[in-house]
Formats: structure tokens, sequence, C-alpha cells
């Protein structure tokens, strides 16, 4: 009974399906107020990083200016820039009714997502073969801490997305799984601005 | 009276109703109870140190088990006292002023709850389990990292665990104070104690975070073998400082804030007159969680900073003297002219105004940072520090108990007990505390487990633990009182100070679990006094009376903190006889099942994370008939 | 100068506040009885503050009594309905703006002093060496005791810290385990050891002022370091200019070990060789060791930091430092059997330096001459310490 109340008919459908009831728009505000936290989160975070930046026991450890080559952090950031193209035209397709092809956007949003993890790692192991570690100095720590924070932001994400595609594939859309998947789409959108942050202050204020 | 009759539940399906419950009102009465222990419990520990400093060179308390105890005093008082027991008011009290039927988020209110509990039982394990956390409650990087053992772990994770609920509680104030406003109640029209708890909660928000990561560098220096604070391999310490007290300094506006709240409503109800200057006291309450962001160095003066951070630091926390000057003249403005009944509430408001004035000069002293640089970590911060948390928030807390007592068990407090609990706290307080500052000035440090013969301390010292076996006597005072009101239990009605003035007194007692029958109509400031003025006696409905829907309980969130819970006890021991590890912990004997543990804690909440997000928990409609039906048994009660 | 931002009509009132203030605490370490100018600056301040703060309290209580008394319901009567009042423009604005009035009084000698105080340039000459011209010590804590250098004259000592009157000493203070803070309540305000990095200051000790304690104040740590920390006291012994100089002199004159003299003693110099050497240096050099210095230990004012001096409690020290010390990083270190201790408790008791013993002109020479060695000793402790665990 209390679902039938959330399918809504293709002509009643609202300009805003995830506001829609009042679930969405508590998840809405609510979600908003929780990146507002993330944000100090990650600003401690940074504040963290730049005091350390540099900070190594001895000469042997490498720096920022010889660890990091700006290639691949530019392709990172392209990847994950594009799928946030791709979160909101899923968010396009979700206003318009049109399930098939959120969640095909949705899906390409996780490719592209995977894509950005797999590069992340083979740096990460990239900078072990370096003797740059989260243990071998405050730098590495700190470097570990801030990119790995939202690495790990990046793994939620993708599993967050591909349990609402696999969710969503038996459900359907209705404006209680489009506020579910507005919500995720803000948070990627979240994640994407932090990147930019990290390309913009780890990699390009590290090499220059 | 609609359930005492009708079903005598056991014990067991009372206990399982509240693991599972997402009420507001019964998280309420969770925390309550959780943090009354908390409380207590903290109590104990600062009566160990009164008894310890009573007399010079005493060894009721050795060194170390001194410094524990104080640890242990401090983290208990502020994280699992004085917040959850302010979260209790907050939870019994928002979503009924502003006219919901429950919070925005009621399974987050749920594992907020059971998070501080988990967290909080996790810390206090430290003391059976080879020893509880001694590097004082703000746990500075050099000594945490340098204290031998698993004390600090304890701190570290516990606080990791119970601040997590804190800030997913403050984000789900946040949001039902923006979104589930009933009808006519506009921001300016939201009651004081809704608006203190919707600018605390931001702070929440913005407060925690920061300390969540210092916390988070405390654990992997301590458990993972990162050099955040390790300044042989690079790290620095004055991180730790900067992240404690961004978190720190506003934390004491988390705390305050809410007891201006409750002390505005108090206030009005018993001079039976409206709150003297309503938009200048929101503007101060914005304008004090504002600057409560940009003041923390203040408690860094000493740190070496330099000159340009110490003055900008001063200045800004003397600016916080303005807005906090409008509040306590304003209240003074609210009694002036009324007709103030002196309950046990009013008595605590009452002492509440000059009393933490007090508090808030001596802030003011310590923003002249070179002066600071005298007061600074002597006994003069102590007094300051309880004069505004005890002056403040405790009086807060004391009065709210009794002020929203009826509110939350139908009942009343006993009155005379209740004022003679209040005198004995109150002189017991100022006994304590005000001789205190005098030992900061004559050169007594703080966190001393001892003082020597002959430097003039010894009978300062011996009024203060006077000071304290009184409010030690009141609280039990205090808790008589309460055993004797729950066993007596007679109830109460409607209204029952008989001149409340916002939207929860309203309703019928005990209040309906889902609160409203029919959502009201909000038609001014104080809409329970403006209906009484027009005549009607009652808040006016602003929807027909129909079915409306409910949120399902949940034992998940017990099993997600649970997990956690079971976790931190893997990631403590983690890091035991590694040779990676820290001093502190690498000579301990290995624990290699540490690592399942803190597998097997994280999959527990994750699983339970899982179950959320896959089964979807619609709630459940509580019918109209059902609602009606009620009406009419209240309306035959009254009669 | 001092008292500059002060009108003279709040004279009288300052009176009968610092009768009132500094009628307990004790000369040589109550804050309200300031030793030197940057603790009267300090004093000032506050008195200035509490000035302030003492008119705002009284306001605000005589309104509220006034308030309370005049408006309870005994006297208004059960059925009177208050009028009720949204707000007073006039009203809001004038406790907006005297608070503001005030502060800004409050605010202005802050910010002064806190430039005036901060400032420590003259304490290094312009290629960052410590200045010979001022007093500048290398302060070291540890859990839990102090070690105390004299960088431009190469002299080390510890737990007793020997300053000039009368003109301003500079202090340059160091961590070397955790963070302590180093706190003279007499002489000023404290301020913290970090273990990150160099934090400097000065502090004034008066003439006159260390006359009247009998030149002597306490010293302090202020910052909770572990289980001993309330234990983690100092003296202070101020002396004239030119005491100074002979004690600096005295010192630095000590080149060997002083030598035991009666038989118990010399046994005890043996053990101490054997089993306290590895940390404890005799001669007054060795920045940075394991354990304090003891060449001066004799004339030291107190055992473990608080304890008076004599044979007894030394060798109660000696036998278990755990006790009377918990968490210290003596204990453990050595195995004495009671004898012993006696014989090195005599020989320590031996360790005094001979007043007069030093020579002014030598100590002059090192000023300006043999500065640049000691300055590398307080930028690398490590290497000290690692020599020190070689012994």
């Amino acid at each position: 009974m209390a679902e039938m109340e959330y399918n809504v008919p293709t002509e009643r459908w609202p300009a805003h399906p995830e506001t829609a009831t009042q679930e969405g728009k508590n998840k809405f505000v609510g979600f908003w107020t929780f990146l507002a936290g993330e944000t100090a989160l990650f600003a401690s975070l940074f504040a963290t990083y730049l005091a350390l930046k540099d900070s190594v026991p001895s000469d042997d450890h490498m720096l920022a200016s010889e660890l990091f080559h700006l290639p691949l952090a530019f392709v990172m950031t392209m990847l994950l820039l594009t799928s946030s193209l791709t979160s909101v035209y899923a968010i396009y397709h979700m206003r318009n009714n049109n399930f098939q092809k959120m969640q095909l956007w949705l899906g390409i949003t996780v490719l592209l997502g995977a894509g950005f993890l797999a590069l992340e790692i083979y740096e990460f192991i990239e900078y072990y073969g370096y003797g740059h570690t989260f243990r071998s100095s405050a730098f590495g720590s700190a470097f570990y801490f801030l990119i790995g924070t939202h690495g790990f932001h990046v793994i939620v994400g993708l599993i967050w997305a591909v349990l609402l595609i696999l969710r969503n594939a038996k459900r359907g859309l209705s404006v209680y799984t489009a506020a579910k998947v507005n919500t995720f789409a803000l948070y990627w959108h979240f994640i994407d601005v932090v990147w930019v942050f990290i390309f913009t202050i780890v990699y390009l204020l590290g090499v220059l | 009276m609609a359930q005492t009759s009708a079903q005598k539940k056991g014990v067991g399906s009372v206990i399982w109703e509240y693991l599972t419950t997402v009420d507001h009102k019964k998280i309420a009465i969770l925390y309550l109870i959780a943090g009354g222990f908390f409380f207590v419990l903290g109590g104990i520990e600062a009566m160990l140190i009164r008894i310890q400093l009573a007399v010079p060179n005493n060894d009721f308390l050795s060194a170390g088990l001194f410094n524990e105890v104080i640890t242990m005093h401090g983290t208990t008082m502020i994280f699992l006292a004085a917040m959850p027991l302010l979260f209790a008011f907050m939870n019994a009290t928002v979503p009924l002023q502003i006219g919901a039927r429950d919070v925005a988020f009621p399974f987050l209110n749920s594992l907020g709850v059971w998070l501080f509990i988990f967290g909080g039982i996790f810390l206090n394990l430290s003391w059976f389990m080879g020893g509880a956390p001694d590097a004082g409650w703000t746990s500075y990087a050099s000594l945490s990292i340098a204290s031998p053992g698993h004390g600090i772990d304890f701190y570290a994770l516990g606080l990791q665990i119970s601040g997590a609920g804190t800030l997913i509680s403050g984000i789900n104030f946040v949001t039902t104070i923006i979104t589930m406003r009933a009808p006519g109640m506009t921001y300016m029209r939201m009651p004081l104690m809704t608006w203190t708890t919707l600018v605390a909660s931001v702070l929440i928000v913005f407060a925690f975070p920061p300390l969540t990561i210092g916390i988070f560098l405390l654990m992997f220096d301590r458990m993972f073998g990162s050099n955040f604070f390790l300044v042989e391999a690079g790290g620095n310490t004055i991180i730790w400082e900067h992240l404690f007290w961004i978190f720190g300094h506003p934390e004491v506006y988390i705390l305050i804030l809410p007891a201006f709240g409750i002390f505005s409503e108090i206030f009005a109800t018993f001079a039976r007159k409206r709150l003297f200057g309503y938009s200048a006291m929101v503007f101060a309450t914005v304008l004090i969680g504002f600057y409560g962001f940009m003041v923390w160095a203040h408690h860094m003066f000493t740190v070496g900073l330099g000159p340009v951070a110490n003055a900008i630091f001063a200045v800004a926390t003397m600016a916080i003297a303005v807005p906090t000057g409008i509040k306590i003249f304003n209240w003074i403005a609210t009694i002036w002219g009324g007709s103030i009944e002196f309950t046990t509430p009013m008595l605590y408001a009452l002492a509440f105004i000059p009393s933490f004035t007090m508090g808030g000069v001596t802030g003011i002293m310590q923003a002249a940072a070179p002066a600071d640089y005298q007061y600074h970590d002597s006994y003069f911060i102590v007094a300051h520090f309880h004069y505004v948390i005890v002056g403040g928030v405790v009086f807060a807390l004391l009065a709210g108990l009794h002020y929203y007592w009826p509110l939350m068990f139908a009942t009343m407090l006993n009155e005379k007990l209740g004022k003679i609990t209040f005198w004995l706290f109150f002189f017991g307080f100022h006994l304590t505390f005000l001789i205190q500052h005098f030992l900061g000035l004559w050169g007594m440090p703080r966190r001393v487990f001892t003082y020597l013969d002959g430097q003039g301390y010894n009978a300062a010292n011996m009024i203060s633990t006077a000071g304290a076996f009184l409010m030690a006597v009141a609280v039990i005072v205090l808790v008589v009182n309460i055993i004797m009101t729950i066993a007596k239990n007679e109830r109460v009605g409607m209204d029952p100070w008989g001149d409340g003035r916002t939207l929860e007194w309203s309703l019928p007692l005990p209040v309906p679990y889902y609160n409203f029958a029919q959502i009201p109509l909000i038609r001014g400031l104080d809409p329970y006094w403006v209906e009484k003025k027009e005549g009607n006696g009652k808040m006016l409905p602003s929807e027909s009376l129909t079915d409306f829907h409910m949120p399902n309980n949940s034992i998940l969130p017990v099993v997600m903190s649970l997990g956690l819970f079971i976790a931190a006890f893997g990631a403590m021991f983690f890091p035991d006889g590694k040779d990676w590890a820290i001093d502190a912990v690498s000579g301990l004997d290995p624990k290699p099942w540490a690592l399942p543990v803190l597998i097997i804690g994280l999959g527990t909440t994750f699983v339970a994370m899982g179950i959320r997000s896959w089964k979807d928990d619609l709630g459940y409609y509580v019918k109209k008939e059902e609602v009606e039906k009620d009406l009419e048994e209240l309306e035959r009660g009254g009669k | 100068m001092k008292n500059h931002w002060m009108k003279a009509r709040w004279i009288g009132l300052i009176t009968v506040l610092m009768v009132f203030l500094s009628g307990c605490g004790k000369n040589h370490l109550s804050t309200l009885r300031p030793a030197g100018e940057v603790g009267q600056e300090q004093f000032n301040l506050m008195i200035l503050s509490i000035i302030i703060m003492l008119f705002v309290v009284a306001v605000v209580t005589i309104l509220f009594t006034l308030a309370v008394v005049r408006n309870r319901r005994s006297k208004r009567g059960e059925d009177f309905q208050p009028k009720d009042v949204a707000s007073n423009h006039t009203l809001e604005v004038i406790w907006t703006a005297v608070p503001i009035v005030l502060l800004i009084i409050l605010a202005v000698p802050t910010v002064y002093l806190v430039f005036k105080q901060a400032d420590t340039s003259a304490s290094v000459t312009e290629d960052g060496e410590v200045n010979p011209e001022e007093t500048v010590i290398n302060v070291r804590a540890y859990q839990y005791w102090w070690e105390f250098e004299y960088p431009a004259e190469g002299v080390v000592t510890s737990q007793d810290l020997v300053v000039p009157t009368d003109t301003r000493v500079y202090f340059n203070l160091l961590g070397a385990d955790v963070k302590h803070s180093f706190w003279i309540p007499a002489a000023g305000g404290k301020m913290d050891t970090n273990i990150d990095g160099i934090n400097s200051f000065y502090l004034i000790f008066d003439e006159d002022a260390a006359e009247e304690t009998d030149r002597l104040f306490y010293g302090k740590c202020a910052e909770l370091c572990g289980p001993s920390h309330a234990l983690m006291d100092f003296k202070v012994t101020a002396l004239a200019e030119e005491d100074y100089d002979q004690w600096l002199a005295d010192m630095q004159a000590i080149e060997e070990p002083v030598q035991a003299s009666s038989e118990d003693a010399q046994a005890g110099q043996e053990i101490f060789a054997d089993s306290c050497m590895g940390c404890h240096a005799t001669t007054s050099t060795g920045a940075g060791a394991m354990g304090p210095n003891l060449t001066n230990f004799a004339d030291r004012e107190l055992i473990a930091g608080y304890l008076e001096h004599n044979e007894e409690n030394l060798q109660e020290w000696i036998r278990d430092p755990e006790t009377l010390k918990p968490g210290n990083k003596m204990t453990g270190t050595y195995d004495l059997t009671d004898e012993e201790i006696e014989l090195v408790s005599a020989y320590l008791m031996e360790l005094s330096v001979e007043e007069g013993s030093g020579d002014l002109e030598a100590l002059e020479e090192s000023r300006h001459g043999g500065g640049d060695g000691e300055s590398e000793d307080e930028e690398s402790p490590e290497d000290d310490e690692d020599e020190e665990e070689g012994n």
C-alpha cells in the first residue's frame, strides 16, 4: 500500500521527482548537511597534508616534486570529471522519467569511476616501489591519508551506484527511487570537487 | 491514560522495544538514562580528584591513577554526559516544538544513540582492561603517543565511535528543523530551544569532522605505524592541538547554546512573559555559533604561534563577549516586569545568570593573551571552565530535567526535594570553584596529582573539596527524588506547569507515540500561549484527520554499533608486538586474533548496512480510526 | 610607562584590589606578586581586566537582583498578567555598545603587550648566532627534570636555574621527550616547550624582588607530561649581575669532575663511574644528556626537584626513584646495594663548585670567542645523546 503513493504516472511526473516526497526533501537537505560536514573533514585533511608536505626524516626520501607526474594525475582528473558529467545525464533522464537511459548513464559513471580507481591503485603501487609508503615518513602518512580517504569515498560511491542500479532494475523509477539516485549524484559531484582540489593542491603545487 | 491499564508488557518486550525504537521520545529517554549514568560516573571521578587534592602530599590516588581519573572525568563529562543529556532534551522537545510527528531520519536517530552508548561503554571498559587513558581529555599528541599501554587507544576509538553518533544526530536535527516544521512555524517563530538546537547542530556538523581527522591521525600513529606526530620521522604534534581545538572550542558552544535554549524557555514560562528581544536572541545565537569557529587558538596562546596569531585570536575572542552579553541582558529584561514563580527549574535559571556571567568574564580576562600566559594551564582555567560548564550547562541540564520531566514521563519531580538539590548544588558549586581562581593565581598548575605543603595551597584546596561534597549530596538527593517519583508514578495532565507557552505543552500527557493527531496550525511566536490568549485553549489543526505515515522499528542500529564496538578491539590490539609499532605498544605480547576481530566487527556493521539498503523499509500507516479512539478516550479522561 | 593606560582615578580601587588579591600567595611563586617587568605588565593587564569585569558583574548583579526582587509572583499576585514586551531598541543599542567600548579598552593594551613580550630579536645576532651581549639560556625539558644550558659560556646545569637580575633573560625552550611548559609564576607567564621546535621568550627578575625572596623563586611544569607532572618543579636563583658572572666562571672552571675527598666519597666516585656516568655528567658540559648534569649537585636546593636537600632524601631517591617520582626514566637502569647507595650519595654531596674559583676574564673571552661550537650543540641534540649512550 505504501508503495502505491510513490508510483506517479508519467503525465504527473514532477519536474523535481527527487524532492517530491517529504522523505525526498529530508534526504536532499540531510545530504547537503552531510556534505557540509564532509567539507570540514577534507579541509582538515588538506591542512594536515600541507603542514606535513615534504616532511621527511632524511634526504633519501623522495619529495613531492620528484614523486608526482602530472600526466597520470591529469588522466585521472579527466576520468573523474567525465564521470561527473555522465551522472548529470543520468539525473537528466531521471527528471524526464526515462528509466532505461538513467540506468545506462549510471552504468557509464560506474565504469569511469572504476577506471579512476584502477589508475589510483597503479599510482600507489608505483610509489611503494620508490619507498614512499604510509609508514616511510610523515609526508607519506599525510599523502596516503588524504588521497586514500578520497579513494575510499570513490569505492563507497561505486558500491552505492552498483547497488542502486541492481535494486532499481527491479523497483523501476518512482519518486521514491528518484530521491536515492539524486542523493548518489550529489555525493559523486562532491567527490569530484574534492579531487579537483587534490589535483591542484597536491599534484599541481607539488611539482611546481 | 491510554496505556496504563491496557496491557502490562513484560520486561523483555520493554527492553526489545527500547533496543529497536526509532521514536524520538523513547530515544530521548535512552539518552537520559545513559547520559545520567555517565554523569554519575564522571561525578564519582570528580570526587576522587577532590579527595586526593584535599590535603597536600596525599596518597589516596597514585600519580598514574590520578591522571587516568582526570582524563576520564573530563572526557566522560563532555562527551558522555553533557552532550547526550542535551540530546535527550533536544529529542524530547524539538519535534514537539515544531509540530512534527518525528525527526527527519528516525533510523539515524536510533543509530546515533547506540553509537554513543557503545562508544561510551568501550571507553569505560579501559578501567578493567589495563588502565584508562591518562593524557588528559585534550590528549596532546606527544604525551598520548608516549603513553604506554592501550589507555589512549580506548580514548581514540571510544570517541571515534561516539563522535560518529553525535555527527549523525547533528545532521538529523538540522534536517528536521529545516524540513519538518508545521504550517505557520516560520523560522522567526521557532522557540529558542529549537533555534539553539539548530545552531548547535550546525556547529556539530562542522566541528566534529576535524576531531574525527585528529583522532584518525592519533589512531593511525598508535595502531597502524604512521608518522603524523612522530617528530623524528617528520611529524608535527602541533597539528593535533589545532585540530583538537578547532573542534574543542565550538564544542563549548555546542554545549552552551542548547543550555541557553532551555533557560530561554524557562524564563519566559515562569515569568509569564514572552522572551524579551527574541530577534536579538536569535541573532546573537547565530553570531556566537559563527564566532565559535574563529577563536580556537586562544587555547594555544602559550604554544608559540607568534604575536600576530595571538593578537588576532585575542581580539576575536573578546568579540564573542558582545553577543553573549546581549543574551544575559535580554534574559534580565525578560523577567523584568514579569511575574516570577520560583519553581525548581526557575531557580536554576535565575542562579545561572550571575554564575554564568562570572564564567564569562573570566573568559574575557583570558582573552587578554599576555595575562593568559599566567592563567594558562593553572587552576584559574579549571575554575573558569567549570563556571561555564557547570554554571551554564549543568545548571541547564538540571533545570531541564525538572522542567521537561512531565513532558517525558507524565509525572512531576518533587518540588521540595528539587529545591533542596538546587540550594546544595548552588552553594557547593561556588564553594568548589570560586576559590580555584585564586589557587591558579597563586601559581598552582592544573592536572597536578598532588602539591607540596608550604606553598599556601592547603586551605583553599580543602574548601574546594568541601564544596564538591555538597554537590555530591545534591546529586544524591536528586537521585532519591527521581526514584521516589518513579515509584509513586502520580500522573499529571496537560500543561502541568500551568504557564506553558510553546507547542509541546499543548499535547496530552503522556504524549501519544505519533505526537500530533492532527498537525497544528502555528499562528505566532509561543503558539500555545497565542491560542490561550485567544480563548481557544488548544491548538487549531492545519489538516483534517487522516491516516498518516510512521517509521518502523529496527534492531539494525544496535547491530551496526555493536559491529564497530567489536572492530575497535581488533584495531586496538593490532599493533601489539609488531616491530613497526610505537614504543608504547611494541613490547606487548602479539595478538594474532586482532586482525580477524577487526574484520568480523567491520563485517557485522557492513552487513547490517547492506541489509538496511537492500530491504526497502517504507514504514506503516496509523489509521484514522485509531487516532479518533485515542482522542475520545482523552476527552473522557479529561472529564 | 608601565601603567600608562591606567587612569589616575582608578588608583584607589587598584590599591584595594591589590591588597585583596595579594593577601594570600607566596612571594616566590604567586603571579600576584610580580618579580619583574614581564610579570608586572601581565599583572597590570590582569588588574585592568579584573576592574572592567567587576564592573560588568556589578551591573549584571544589580539589575538581576532588582528584577528578581521586584517581580516575585508573591508580590505581583497570582492573577497578574505581565505585558508582553517584544524588544526595546534603545536598551539593546546600549547593551551592545557599552561592552564593545569596554572590550576596546582591554584590547589595546593586550595587542601592545602581545607584540612587546614576543620580541626576542636581541637574543640572536644578525647571522643567527646566540648574541653574547645578552643573557641567553637554552632550556630543555625532560620527563621530569630540566636542563639549563648557557650557550655563550658553554655551561650546562640542571634543576637549579641561575639567572642574573635587572636584565632581560632570554629563554630558548625545547621539549626532549614530550611537551612540557616552562613557568616561573612570579617572573611572568609560561611558554610551552614543544618537541617540534624551539620557542623563545624573555623574563626579567628585579634585584629588589630577588632580595625579598632570598633570591629564590619557584618554577613549575605547567603542561601535563605524565604521572610525575606535579613533581616537575625547579628552583630559580636570581643573582646580581656580578655574582651571576662569577657563578658562570666557577662552573666553567670545572673541566675535570670534582674529586672526592673523604674515603666514602672516593669509593662512591668509583661506583658512580661504573653505574651512573652513562647518563649523568659531572662536568658542566654536554647538553642533551640522558640524565641531569650533576656538576654542582651539592649546591642544589632540592633533591629530585621537590624534596629537601639532605643525604637521607638523596639515598631514598637513589634507592627507589619510582615511588618518589613515578614514571621517571632512572628507575631500573642500575643495580646498587644499600651500602653502595650510601657511598654514592656521600660522593654526590661533595659535588660542590667552589665559589670564586672561576676566572672572569676567561668567561668574557669564552662569550666572544667560543660561541660557535656551543650553538651547534643546540641544533642537534640527538648527537649528544648518542655520545652519552656510548659511554
